[in-house]
């Protein structure tokens, strides 16, 4: 038995030695995350149904047996069968092909906007918790009256002003998710300025833009990343309110919220499948999210 | 703590300021007015130039909004443009709909929400706590207009035991338990995400104080487990559950804009809606400041309960460290 004398070699390759209890010895960070990770079932299932979901909506094309936009009104309303396994909407479009389609629009959406508004976020609390002092205030109260805002007031105002589009959703939602990520960010950097390694580059003479980008900010992507994966599940869920009151993506495009919008009016005959399908994928994946979310920064942080 | 009080009292006005610029801002900066929206399509431009005089819409922006802040001040909101009623009498008669819904939902969303939230913390790690946090994740995560049509299939359509839709009964009593029956639905689809939301939420803290220290102590010293659950753990975990509570009623009034327009409730948010739609400047600025309002005191209430709650933060002079 050698001693050690406490200093690993740091070379990349790492010989894979047995150990006596015949678990797997962990060298790199990014292992411990993963074997924490996969250990808890509900946040790799809500891993796995993510990627289902994305995968039926990257591949809706191929997958959709109808045309979403195809209008039969011979088959209006007709009930789950064979031939429509979801059955069809007041106008007799297939309600599968609209849910496969409609997926795109509203996780495309729920993406697009959180990287909008995790983009904003990150900047604005960045340069908050960096600069410190009078930017800091000014950044902050202005996030304070952001968050005093009744925001869904004002996206319906602004979505109702506006000829709608799926770059205005975007847009908004975008420019009023960013708080929290903000808040985030600039707790992290007034934290992190303070500690050993940042005072060591700034005495060895770092730039400034080098200190934030490649010392701090790496320290903080594990937050971001969380933020990030929560704040797209309220996108998706925000998304689909909008589009439900009407006020969402224009009503030609399907999407999970549109289609429970034509729902309302089908439910009083009877036709639940119209308004029940939809509205069960937005719950998957807002769940299957919040599940893979809340894996990760259980993984990130125990 | 006086002081402290008047600080945050002090931040609360500029702030309510601020929001009513913002909004300004926005309604009349963007593209579109009321007066075309209204007599668009069979009014010569001359004529909607003389409407628009009429409203006051031909000022300068900023004259607009001074104007529109010396009449809020002297608590005179305009009047909306489709009816000429006075804004503050169509809001006022709005308000107690809301309040009612809002709250409801409020004391539901507590009740339920935190309290199963501390006996998840308590049966920690067990079958019960497992299921719990995925049903507060399903809840959670669950579309409420969604939910709200599904239980007026289930229970208005299929079951008839519930009304589906408005506050009270149009051909029959107004009596309590009607009231109570079109209360029902709306308040507990309004309350669901919020219940998913405070039961993960209050697990988190109940599971962080549980593991102190001290509470091992007092155990280890005889106390009945019960009593450091009531009297030591749940109080003390129940300072920054306070903090998410502030934030759960502007969460709640953003919420009451979809289920009042699913369940045709007559209050603020189904106002706001299409007040939106028909571009009613006048009641869209009340609604969004009265909203803002709201949610400034409910965070202004969530301080205070906070800082009683905290003896740290009153006497620390701002540094919440809650170690």
């Amino acid at each position: 038995m050698t001693v050690n004398a406490g200093i690993e070699p740091r070379s990349a390759v790492i010989p894979a030695l047995p150990t006596l209890s015949g678990k797997p010895v962990i060298r790199r960070r990014h292992q411990r995350i993963w074997l924490h990770f996969r250990h808890n079932r509900l946040a790799v299932a809500g891993g796995i149904l993510l990627l289902l979901i994305s995968a039926l909506a990257i591949f809706a094309p191929t997958l959709a047996p109808y045309d979403p936009a195809y209008i039969d009104l011979g088959k209006a309303s007709s009930a789950p069968s064979w031939q429509h396994w979801l059955g069809t909407d007041r106008m007799g479009r297939d309600i599968l092909s609209r849910i496969l389609f409609g997926g795109r629009v509203s996780l495309g959406v729920g993406f697009a906007a959180m990287i909008l508004g995790t983009t904003i976020g990150v900047v604005f609390g960045a340069a908050a918790g960096y600069a410190r002092g009078a930017i800091d205030g000014i950044l902050m109260r202005f996030t304070d009256m952001m968050l005093a805002l009744p925001t869904f007031f004002l996206l319906i105002t602004v979505q109702a002003i506006f000829v709608p589009s799926v770059l205005n959703v975007i847009l908004v939602i975008g420019l009023t998710s960013w708080m929290g990520v903000a808040r985030i960010v600039r707790g992290q950097f007034l934290t992190l300025k303070h500690r050993d390694f940042v005072i060591a580059a700034r005495a060895t003479g770092c730039s400034k833009r080098r200190i934030v980008f490649s010392h701090i900010l790496p320290n903080v992507t594990s937050q971001i990343l969380v933020s990030f994966t929560l704040g797209v599940a309220n996108a998706v869920l925000v998304e689909s309110a909008l589009s439900f009151l009407g006020l969402g993506v224009p009503v030609y495009q399907a999407s999970w919220g549109n289609m429970l919008m034509d729902g309302q009016m089908s439910i009083l005959t009877g036709a639940w499948w119209v308004a029940f399908f939809p509205g069960l994928m937005i719950l998957l994946t807002a769940e299957a999210i919040n599940l893979f979310g809340d894996g990760l920064e259980d993984a990130l942080y125990r | 703590m006086g002081s402290y009080i008047l600080r945050r009292l002090l931040l609360a006005f500029p702030l309510l300021l601020a929001v009513t610029i913002v909004c300004f801002a926005i309604l009349h900066l963007t593209p579109g007015d009321p007066v075309t929206f209204l007599y668009g399509t069979d009014a010569t431009p001359a004529e909607l130039a003389r409407a628009r005089a009429m409203w006051g819409l031909d000022d300068p922006i900023h004259i607009q909004y001074l104007k529109w802040l010396w009449n809020f001040m002297h608590g005179n909101l305009g009047r909306s443009y489709v009816d000429g009623r006075p804004v503050l009498d169509i809001i006022m008669e709005r308000v107690p709909a809301t309040l009612t819904l809002t709250l409801t939902a409020f004391v539901l969303a507590l009740v339920v929400g935190v309290g199963l939230g501390v006996l998840s913390a308590m049966r920690s790690l067990s079958l019960v706590d497992y299921l719990a946090n995925l049903l507060a994740t399903t809840l959670y995560s669950t579309p409420s207009f969604w939910l709200a049509l599904l239980l007026i299939m289930l229970f208005a359509v299929q079951l008839k035991w519930l009304p589906s839709s408005g506050m009270i009964s149009v051909d029959g009593p107004s009596s309590l338990g009607d009231r109570l029956a079109h209360l029902v639905l709306p308040a507990f689809v309004l309350a669901f995400r919020e219940i998913g939301r405070l039961i993960r939420f209050t697990r988190a803290s109940m599971l962080d104080v549980l593991r102190q220290d001290y509470l091992r102590t007092a155990v280890a010293k005889g106390l009945p487990a019960s009593r450091m659950i009531l009297r030591h753990a749940f109080p003390n975990a129940l300072i920054p559950i306070i903090t998410v509570v502030g934030l759960t009623l502007p969460t709640l009034l953003a919420g009451s804009i979809v289920v009042e327009s699913v369940f045709s409730w007559p209050g603020m948010g189904m106002l706001a809606w299409d007040a939106a739609k028909a571009r009613n400047y006048g009641i869209l600025m009340g609604d969004i400041v009265l909203v803002g309002a709201l949610v400034i005191i409910g965070n202004l209430i969530a301080d205070v309960a906070y800082s009683v709650a905290d003896p740290r933060i009153r006497y620390g002079k701002g540094e919440a460290s809650a170690a």
